[in-house]
């Protein structure tokens, strides 16, 4: 299935679960927010939340800003 | 004896926003700077705690061993300020500081700030004003950015703002404060923390906004485009202090002609 990620187009397996994502996106481990479809979805929820066909996935970090 | 009249001294409350005390007034951001190691030595010359940050996509597939501003700017150490800069709609905004709760594992004090165009970065007021209140309905503690507007200032304060950040000049100009009189009012007005966002270029435009009895002051570029950013983080440091000082002291009035500092008595010639 692909989904949106970050605006691009990523293939995952069906029903990949964010926390596949992560992992497949070698941010494991890494303090990120993800957002689907506007939104969001909590750290804890990441391993059982499954993503569908055509989700829309924001993965955002900090950065410097004032 | 005539009855010399009581001086009316500022009180010296310590700075406290949301129920937390600090010891700095001066606030900073982490943009700007040519690299995270810049940016952390800065910060510390700077004295300052609270620090803001901005939140943006991750580039996927890029070197994903990359060093994260959290790495160096931790949260264990510092009060980070996730902002909302770069949006324009106080649905962007909104959106933003949900997702910064989520990443900083729900701390809620965000710097809300909806920009009004490209140009001057002006604060957005009529969606800086819907953006608060969904903000604070949800349970966030909201530093807003706002116009130096003194009725919409104790607007922001009535709904709930937690500080009243109004611009001194627009976002990365370094004019200084513009409208010193604004500020005045706005200060006298709220019961709030006060502090100057934006605007400042040099360590007076930064004693000036102490002066006038700000809180604090938050800056970015001022110290991030320096020549020397870490020289220019503690002489703002030092500017934050003295404004202070000088604004508990008391200062002297005004006058249009010179009143002599030597005594005119005992003079032979």
């Amino acid at each position: 299935m692909q989904v949106k990620v970050n605006g691009e187009a990523v293939e995952l397996p069906n029903g990949a679960t964010i926390a596949a994502l992560i992992e497949q996106l070698a941010l494991a481990g890494k303090r990120v927010a993800v957002e689907v479809n506007e939104d969001i979805v909590p750290r804890s929820q990441h391993p059982d939340f499954s993503l569908s066909e055509g989700d829309r996935v924001e993965v955002v970090h900090a950065i410097g800003g004032g | 004896m005539t009855d010399t009249p009581e001086i009316q001294l500022p009180e010296d409350k310590p700075l406290e926003i949301a129920g937390k005390v600090y010891q700095s007034r001066l606030l900073v951001g982490t943009g700007k700077y040519h690299d995270l190691m810049e940016t952390g030595h800065a910060i510390e010359a700077s004295g300052a705690e609270i620090v803001t940050v901005a939140v943006r996509r991750t580039n996927i597939g890029q070197s994903p061993d990359e060093p994260n501003l959290l790495d160096v700017v931790s949260p264990d150490a510092y009060t980070i300020l996730p902002n909302t800069a770069g949006c324009y709609t106080a649905k962007d905004a909104v959106r933003t500081c949900k997702l910064a709760r989520e990443l900083l594992d729900g701390h809620d004090l965000v710097k809300l700030e909806v920009l009004g165009e490209h140009k001057t970065l002006y604060p957005n007021m009529p969606e800086t004003l819907a953006a608060a209140e969904e903000l604070i309905k949800d349970g966030f503690k909201v530093m807003v950015y706002c116009s130096d507007d003194p009725l919409l200032a104790m607007r922001l304060e009535e709904m709930g703002c937690v500080a009243i950040m109004p611009l001194g000049a627009p976002i990365g100009s370094g004019l200084g404060i513009q409208n010193r009189y604004n500020i005045r009012l706005i200060v006298e007005n709220a019961k709030v923390p006060v502090l100057v966002d934006a605007g400042v270029g040099t360590a007076s435009d930064a004693t000036i906004a102490m002066e006038l009895g700000c809180d604090g002051v938050l800056m970015n570029t001022a110290i991030a485009q320096a020549k020397d950013p870490i020289k220019m983080a503690n002489a703002m440091r030092l500017a934050i202090e003295a404004g202070r000082e000088a604004y508990l002291a008391g200062r002297m009035p005004k006058k249009l002609y010179a009143s002599a500092s030597s005594p005119i008595d005992g003079t032979f010639f």
